[in-house]
């Protein structure tokens, strides 16, 4: 079972989305010619980076240039000096020889950020009396500040997670990435499921349910208002066939859908009907570009020129369909016509496929994690998941899912509900230096989960066992065991 | 049945939950003329089980009811027979994303214990990915193979029986990523190193103390691992609960009677069916931490190899 020898890992090419990182920050970017990133307090292109391997450090040279990081042996093999406490150390402010100006003067040359640090070292009159400890945590500091290096990975729900909890976490309603991993764990997400997802946060865990899926089985997305955000998703890169048994449908049809009153007849018409096709085949061509281009929150100016000026561009496009009427093109106007009805057809046809893998009743699971109040989401959508599968809820605030977790019992046909929510402890592990970080996230929300089963046909027993043992408290059915060290 | 494909009706031969009430579960070998004894009475396989829905209710010999489970990895994490200390699903999750795995991915995990993670680990890479399980205890390999046929997914995992201390995963330059949970992991990073793909993959350690940690952490940095972090994560769980807070008496009440005082103009208690209310109550809805919960399992270390 052995595979033969060293294989080059996937390359950083052109049109990629790829995720920057230094130190612990993350910034997802498109990989464009020609186009200046800002990140960290510093500029560059990624033209050099084209063709490397993932994974790959670069050093930001003079003129925005990247430079794949050499392997530097460390210089710190001359004689250490070191003091033993600080007790002689004063805070006068003059330590450091070398002025401001000095220091920009350095920068300006082009002197490498590691020989700044180098100087800097040197010009410390209290340097050599700090602990050892206290020089390492020194060189550290002015390395972070000074050595201009940043690393290009690829994505994955890991980093994006990670990424929007520490960017935007209002935009994912501050779903911490552990809870996220919770969710994908909850509800066994796996290849070949028939899953449902409705999330608003901005398709980040969409993305994180396809990447479980691996391409097998089939999603639906079932989104609010005029069509699903999926700005996250076209970040993690998935191949187009990911994207085959996607589905999506409108939560304001799920009522209609439940009670058998829904057609396709009923569907959001002209012109509000053209608007959404429009904006759907954005979205389907071309939505890695637009997608890429909302999440590049710190771009620069140009770019964001850029992004107004395609918006507009859009924008016109639509609005000029009304003048090119008056001005009698008769053929390319036939044609237009034509292709809307096409899209709409095509649209058309799409709902009703939804509308008909919804009705079976028979998915493997339901995920919601969204701004909207949970209880109303659970109980319609619950509907459409068969007995015996898992669901996971997600919110911010632990009340609602309170109440949730109260009309779910109600409702029936559901066991095992379980309010939960996870901490994340970071730790530093130095050599005589470990202890937990200093800060930790106060909040990454909460979750319910449960299983669904066959519901009873008449709701008579209410005096049922079940129903008894779930307001027993729960044994301490997890005894905390000796560890095995 | 299987633990990587959902199923609609069970079936001979499949291994399903029983679900008796909160957190009181058991699995169970369905088979023909097999009879399974629970407190609420006799479950017939032949005529409860087989044909029937996954999720449907069972009605036992003394009247008492259960619910039958398709089984999931988590199922299994909460029911297996345990061999040794396992990892639980809280850690489990976090794992499976910082390892980055998905379909098709190559594993390599050491030891097997009693299989909790490599259920888990072989569902999400299946169907196009490997588990390569090393465990060093000759009966609990032999006892793991055992269960990875009974459960169907043998064909997506490889038990190893040998000292991955010693004689690493058997593989090389195969894996997308490394775990460990053995008391010595310090011993594995080299062997760890050499079955990760040659450009690169993710690894991770779970040891219960700091020292195992720390020498871990330094094993690591010597064989060029980057991104080095070591984290810990707890679950909460919350019962949900109404709670009645009886209103002090601070001698309104007989100063004026026919005033209902606080009670009503309170809007959360208006309307509440609380037998209580005269008396002078609140009521409202509460997620309360169970009294004791697990304040450690281990510190899960990850890092990189590029």
């Amino acid at each position: 079972a052995m595979e033969g020898g060293p294989r080059a890992g996937p390359r950083i090419c052109e049109g990629d989305c790829a995720v920057l990182k230094r130190d612990d920050v993350f910034k997802a970017v498109p990989v464009l010619r020609r186009r200046k990133i800002i990140f960290e307090k510093q500029w560059f292109y990624l033209d050099n980076a084209i063709g490397h391997i993932y994974g790959t450090t670069f050093e930001v040279t003079s003129g925005g240039n990247l430079q794949p990081k050499q392997e530097v042996e460390e210089t710190t093999t001359e004689t250490k000096e070191a003091g033993t406490d600080n007790r002689n150390i004063v805070d006068d402010g003059k330590s450091q020889k070398l002025t401001h100006d000095d220091i920009k003067a350095l920068k300006d040359k082009g002197i490498k950020g590691q020989e700044i640090v180098q100087q800097l070292i040197e010009n410390s009159t209290t340097f050599r009396d700090k602990t050892e400890f206290a020089q390492d945590k020194y060189i550290k500091k002015k390395k972070k500040k000074y050595e201009a290096v940043i690393t290009i990975v690829k994505p994955s729900t890991r980093i994006l997670s990670t990424m929007y909890y520490a960017r935007e976490p209002g935009k994912i309603n501050h779903l911490r990435y552990d809870t996220l991993a919770q969710m994908l764990t909850l509800g066994n997400i796996r290849a070949g499921n028939k899953m449902i997802v409705m999330e608003t946060c901005a398709g980040l865990v969409l993305g994180a349910v396809m990447e479980r899926m691996g391409g097998y089985g089939s999603i639906i997305q079932m989104y609010p208002g005029g069509g699903p955000v999926r700005a996250a998703t076209s970040c993690f890169g998935f191949p187009k066939c990911f994207f085959d048994h996607l589905h999506e449908f409108p939560l304001s049809k799920v009522d209609s859908l439940l009670s058998g009153t829904f057609s396709t007849e009923s569907l959001p018409s002209e012109p509000e009907g053209n608007a959404l096709v429009e904006e759907e085949s954005n979205r389907l061509t071309d939505e890695k570009q637009t997608s890429l281009q909302e999440i590049e929150e710190e771009s620069t100016t140009e770019a964001a020129m850029e992004i107004n000026q395609t918006e507009e561009q859009e924008t016109m496009d639509v609005n000029a369909e009304d003048a090119e009427f008056k001005e009698n093109k008769e053929k390319e106007n036939k044609e237009n016509v034509r292709e809307k009805q096409r899209k709409q057809w095509e649209r058309r046809k799409k709902l009703i496929e939804t509308a008909a893998l919804l009705r079976e009743k028979n998915a493997d699971g339901l995920i919601v994690a969204s701004k909207f109040h949970p209880t109303p989401l659970l109980l319609s959508l619950l509907e459409f998941v068969a007995p015996s599968r898992p669901f996971v809820v997600y919110c911010q605030y632990k009340e609602p899912l309170l109440e949730c977790y109260t009309k779910l019992r109600e409702r029936g046909g559901v066991i095992n509900l379980k309010l939960s929510e996870t901490w994340l402890r970071n730790y530093q592990v130095l050599p005589d230096r470990s202890h937990p970080k200093l800060t930790m996230s106060g909040g990454g929300g909460y979750l319910l989960s449960g299983i669904t089963v066959v519901p009873d046909k008449g709701k008579s027993d209410s005096s049922n066992l079940e129903a008894l043992k779930m307001e027993e408290p729960s044994s301490k059915r997890r005894k905390v065991q000796d560890l095995h060290c | 049945m299987s633990f990587i494909e959902y199923g609609d009706t069970i079936k001979d031969g499949d291994t399903a939950v029983v679900f008796l009430g909160h957190e009181s579960m058991f699995p169970v070998k369905v088979q023909h003329g097999t009879v399974t004894q629970t407190k609420y009475g006799v479950i017939r396989h032949s005529t409860d089980l087989i044909g029937n829905k996954y999720g449907s209710k069972v009605t036992c010999s003394k009247g008492g009811w259960v619910f039958i489970l398709h089984p999931t990895p988590e199922l299994w994490t909460m029911n297996l027979p345990h061999r040794t200390q396992i990892l639980y699903s809280t850690d489990i999750s976090i794992i499976t994303m910082m390892l980055e795995l998905k379909p098709g991915s190559i594993v390599c995990e050491s030891g097997t214990g009693s299989g909790s993670l490599s259920h888990a680990l072989i569902r999400t890479v299946a169907p196009t990915g490997h588990l390569y399980t090393v465990e060093f205890h000759q009966q609990r390999a032999e006892k793991a193979r055992e269960e990875f046929r009974e459960h169907g997914v043998e064909h997506l995992v490889t038990v190893t029986n040998q000292d991955v201390c010693k004689n690493g995963f058997g593989v090389s330059n195969i894996a997308d990523a490394v775990f460990l949970d053995i008391p010595s992991p310090w011993e594995a990073i080299g062997h760890a190193k050499s079955a990760l793909k040659a450009e690169g993959g993710r690894i991770c350690s779970f040891s219960p103390c700091i020292e195992q940690v720390q020498r871990t952490c330094l094993a690591m940095e010597e064989h060029g691992f980057t991104e080095i972090n070591t984290l810990e994560i707890l679950l909460r769980v919350y019962n949900v609960r109404t709670i009645s807070l009886q209103i002090p008496d601070l001698g309104k009440a007989a100063e004026d009677n026919s005033s209902t005082g606080f009670d009503s103009s309170n809007p959360s208690t208006r309307g509440s069916p609380c037998a209580e209310l005269q008396r002078g109550t609140v009521q409202f809805k509460s997620g309360m931490p169970l009294r004791e919960m697990v304040g450690h399992t281990g510190y899960l270390t990850f890092a990189t190899k590029s």
